[in-house]
């Protein structure tokens, strides 16, 4: 089986003006809705109490919101989780109460009202706790986008590094903003997605630098256009299977992996198909313009090693 | 020639696989609900075995297994429900004196454990558990020095015979008033000399010193703090019979607790929440006490604490033993009154002072002080914030009717309170307060139904990636399946090797792994078809194209593990969890694509005259 018999010839760069264009029109509106819808971070980054909790039966939603507004505790957030049996209670930290009682507390409400109710889990994260983690997250994440910079610059080119660093910004943007505009909450998990799509899209990348770098010490002819044009066709066929192939597990995480990775699925699923666009039209347009020549890229190195005897 | 391997790569290939399999096979055992059984300071015998084997008969709780190892007795369970009613029914035929806890026994059989393999610790969110995260208050572990600093200070100088007229505390200095300049100049050397770590200063108005700690001693008694705190700690965690618990520090100023198995959150919090201590002091029994708080003059060298009743009593200002002094503590029973008691047993410095002091002040009264600190609530500038409160009460007071030092009982407490009492002077008392600032809880039953659907997500992914590659490169895609197959055996082995926790996260980890291994074998099967298509020999392509992917492989690994790094130096829990299983995936990847593969590639069709390449 084989997707393309010869190397398509897909002027994929002709278009880069306009796909830049729309790419910056959703970035646009991801930024906006950052600011405007905020991210609905989990109990992880805000600090505060989440029950789960699960019935032999399905559960009565109201009802549990009745028994714990009469427990006191008028704010609770109590949603189905992954099941109609199961429930997630959100609580915020109260005044006069001890955060780490409010777990036992709740249960205790909850048992008084139906004995056969099981504890699933139950998460208390103090506030510096969250503060502490989102400070961190924000530091991994513009290390994580320096040491790209740095290893494609020394490997490769400035230019090159640029393109990579706003494709992988463009991908983390857009995951980000994505789980913004639709209100999905942000946790712990979501937050190592995000930062396992930098690691993949830098990856798409770097394929396609590779395959770029080689074409413009080889081809003789051929403006810059031209020659990145060929690499991103003849990488296109990688790309589309080991996009599609990592895909494919995502979405077995999606089915399966249940709700406690459900929200780490989407955001690798939205980062993976954002990557493998970002790889073509924002790393190498971003090379592009700012000018990659073939001098460039024309260091002498020896690749004249025998294979056989590499590792 | 071309595409021939030499032996040894043939022959690292093989050992690789080989140890590959053995370390990952143990995973493939499963556990076994189990209930372990300990008792504090004491050896289990077959008895107990007997004893919990015959509640369970009466129970009629159907059990795998009871054996005793390790002076813990393991008892295996087919179910959860059965493991979590046995719980109960263990605890309540084995009484207090035992600690009974959740496990999950490996079912690996006798030969791999006897030859040190194991399967890979599985995290709280796998097999049920408690998570704690704990911050502590250092600037209140100097505050606390500094106070015993100056108690210390007000007994020396009275000992060494220079009249003062005062040492207090403000902020962060003891500030001594003294009689005359020569006592002046007489204490500030005594202190230089005495406590090296106070800096002391001549203070504003004549005749008074002021002392501080240099901040390399802050930086220090801070450090000093965190390591007393983990291993009092670790003692507590010990007295609650936990099967294998963690307790680690996590930056400069928290300590991580994890308890699997445990479900008895709220006594656990108790315990290792718990700042409860000792002191023994004199009661000021010339003076009024309910005057004292009514009027609010209280003696110089007093202070005021209530009773149980909330009763004013007043107690003299200088300890003569505190709880970190005790070296043992037995809850029982006083044999004359029956009431509950605790037995503590003081160290030599501490037994000295309490002999002194009790020889001096025979038939006057001495009282015990039951010091808390309690975390609450409150709001300040808007922002709910936890304040340290402490509780002071007087629990006992009687008149020393001898001379007693090394050995003595304090009674006055419930069972409860001296049964817990006991059990935290025990540990040792914590350096500074602490607060919980993060509890996660699994339920063994969500722990069950976690590992299904990790396992099972895993498994579709495997699946739906062979099957792929094997319709889409055929024979190469047959290999690089069995490269993607070793992937996740040696990844595996990996965790296992190094005893990594698996966490669902890190299930995740190594799924997502699987997708992008495949990775190396796309590039190296895309570059292969590339030069057949350019119409070069078959031979020349396998090798050329293995040549060509390379170094694309290995930038294309490089990056991803400069991401998956700082996840791990970053990520807290299940995101350094997911980094591991992220790297080490990276790393047997490259292995197994570039030389795995390879090896395997040379032997089909290495040396071979072929007139067409199956890719």
């Amino acid at each position: 089986m084989e997707f393309f018999h010869k190397v398509p010839n897909i002027n994929f760069l002709k278009a880069r003006k306009l796909a830049m264009g729309m790419s910056v029109v959703v970035l646009i509106i991801a930024v906006v809705s950052l600011f405007i819808n905020k991210l609905n971070f989990g109990v992880d980054f805000t600090g505060g109490v989440t029950v789960q909790v699960a019935y032999p039966q399905p559960a009565e939603l109201r009802q549990i919101r009745d028994t714990l507004a009469a427990a006191g505790y008028k704010d609770a957030i109590v949603q189905n989780y992954g099941t109609p049996e199961e429930v997630l209670i959100r609580l915020q930290p109260k005044q006069g109460v001890s955060d780490k009682d409010t777990g036992s507390a709740v249960l205790t409400a909850l048992q008084k009202a139906s004995s056969s109710v099981k504890l699933e889990q139950v998460n208390f994260v103090g506030p510096e706790v969250g503060k502490d983690l989102a400070t961190k997250g924000a530091l991994a994440f513009f290390l994580t986008l320096t040491g790209i910079l740095l290893y494609i610059w020394f490997r490769f080119e400035w230019r090159l590094a640029l393109g990579g660093v706003a494709a992988t910004l463009h991908d983390v943007v857009f995951t980000v903003g994505f789980f913004s505009l639709f209100h999905l909450e942000f946790d712990l998990n979501v937050l190592a997605a995000v930062l396992a799509v930098m690691g993949y899209s830098v990856n798409d990348t770097v394929v396609v630098f590779d395959r770029i770098r080689e074409d413009f010490r080889i081809t003789r002819k051929g403006t810059p256009f031209e020659i990145i044009n060929l690499a991103v066709n003849q990488t296109l066929s990688r790309t589309i299977i080991t996009s599609g192939v990592t895909l494919l597990v995502v979405i077995a995480l999606l089915i399966l992996g249940g709700p406690v990775l459900h929200g780490f699925s989407v955001a690798l699923f939205v980062g993976i198909i954002v990557g493998t666009y970002s790889s073509i039209y924002i790393a190498s347009a971003t090379a592009l313009m700012l000018g990659v020549s073939k001098k460039d890229l024309m260091v002498v190195v020896k690749e004249d090693r025998n294979v056989d005897d590499m590792p | 020639m071309l595409n021939r391997y030499p032996a040894w790569k043939n022959i690292t290939v093989i050992l690789v696989t080989v140890l590959g399999i053995l370390f990952a096979l143990p995973n493939l055992y499963g556990d076994d609900p189990a209930v372990q059984i300990s008792e504090n300071n004491a050896t289990l015998t077959d008895a107990t075995t007997t004893q919990v084997e015959q509640a369970l008969d009466t129970a009629k709780l159907p059990y795998k297994s009871a054996a005793l190892s390790d002076n813990r007795l393991l008892v295996r369970f087919g179910d959860t429900d059965s493991q979590l009613r046995a719980l109960d029914v263990v605890k309540k035929a084995l009484g207090a004196d035992y600690s009974v806890a959740l496990n999950l026994a490996p079912r690996t059989p006798q030969w791999m454990r006897d030859i040190g393999l194991k399967p890979m610790a599985k995290g709280l969110d796998l097999q049920g558990g408690v998570h704690f995260q704990l911050l502590i208050d250092l600037d209140a572990a100097v505050q606390n020095k500094l106070q015993r600093d100056a108690t210390d200070i007000r007994g020396s100088l009275r000992e060494k015979l220079i009249r003062y007229e005062d040492v207090t505390l403000s902020g962060d200095a003891i500030n001594i008033t003294l009689r005359t300049p020569d006592d002046t100049a007489k204490a500030k050397a005594f202190i230089s000399s005495q406590y090296t770590e106070l800096t002391v200063t001549d203070g504003p108005q004549p005749n008074t010193l002021v002392a501080r700690f240099s901040p390399k001693d802050v930086q220090q008694l801070r450090q000093v703090a965190v390591e007393q705190n983990i291993t009092t700690l670790r003692n507590r965690v010990n007295q609650l019979g936990v099967a294998e618990p963690v307790v680690q520090q996590q930056g400069g100023n928290s300590i991580v607790v994890e308890l699997p198995g445990v479900q008895d959150t709220a006594r656990a919090k108790e315990i290792l929440g718990a700042t409860a201590t000792l002191e023994f002091r004199l009661v000021d029994y010339g003076a009024n006490a309910a005057l004292a708080q009514q009027t609010g003059h209280i003696p110089l060298d007093d202070q005021l604490f209530p009773d149980k009743a909330g009763n004013p009593v007043l107690l003299k200002r200088d300890v003569i033993v505190s709880g970190d002094q005790l070296v043992d503590a037995v809850s029982g029973y006083d044999q004359e009154s029956g009431t509950p008691d605790v037995n503590v047993t003081l160290d030599s410095v501490g037994a000295a002072k309490m002999g002194e002091v009790t020889r001096t002040n025979l038939s006057k009264p001495m009282a015990v002080l039951y010091i808390e600190t309690k975390t609450e609530n409150t709001t300040v500038n808007g922002k709910v914030v936890p304040v340290h409160k402490k509780v002071y009460t007087v629990i006992n007071v009687a008149t020393i009717r001898g001379i007693f030092s090394k050995r003595f009982q304090i009674t006055g407490l419930q069972q409860e309170e001296a049964q817990n009492l006991a059990l935290l002077l025990r540990a040792g008392s914590l350096a500074a307060p602490m607060d919980i600032v993060e509890e996660r809880t699994v339920g063994p039953s969500l722990g069950q139904e976690n590992i299904k659907q990790g396992f099972y997500a895993a498994v579709l992914g495997f699946a739906l990636v062979v099957a792929f590659i094997a319709l889409y490169y055929k024979i190469f895609g047959v290999i690089a399946d069995l490269a993607v197959f070793m992937n996740l055996v040696l990844t595996v082995a990996l965790l296992s090797l190094i005893q990594a926790t698996l966490t669902l996260p890190g299930i995740a980890g190594i799924v997502l792994t699987l997708g992008m291994g495949v990775d190396a074998n796309v590039l190296i099967n895309e570059h292969i078809r590339e030069e057949v298509r350019a119409g070069n020999s078959p031979q020349a392509s396998i090798h050329a194209g293995y040549r060509r992917a390379f170094a694309t492989i290995v930038d294309a690994h490089v990056t991803t593990l400069t991401a998956a790094l700082m996840l791990f130096l970053f990520g807290a829990g299940p995101v350094k969890g997911f980094a591991v299983t992220l790297s080490l995936g990276i790393l047997t990847s490259l292995f197994t694509a570039i030389m795995g593969t390879r090896s395997l590639v040379n032997w089909f069709y290495g040396g071979r005259n072929l007139k067409k390449l199956p890719v």
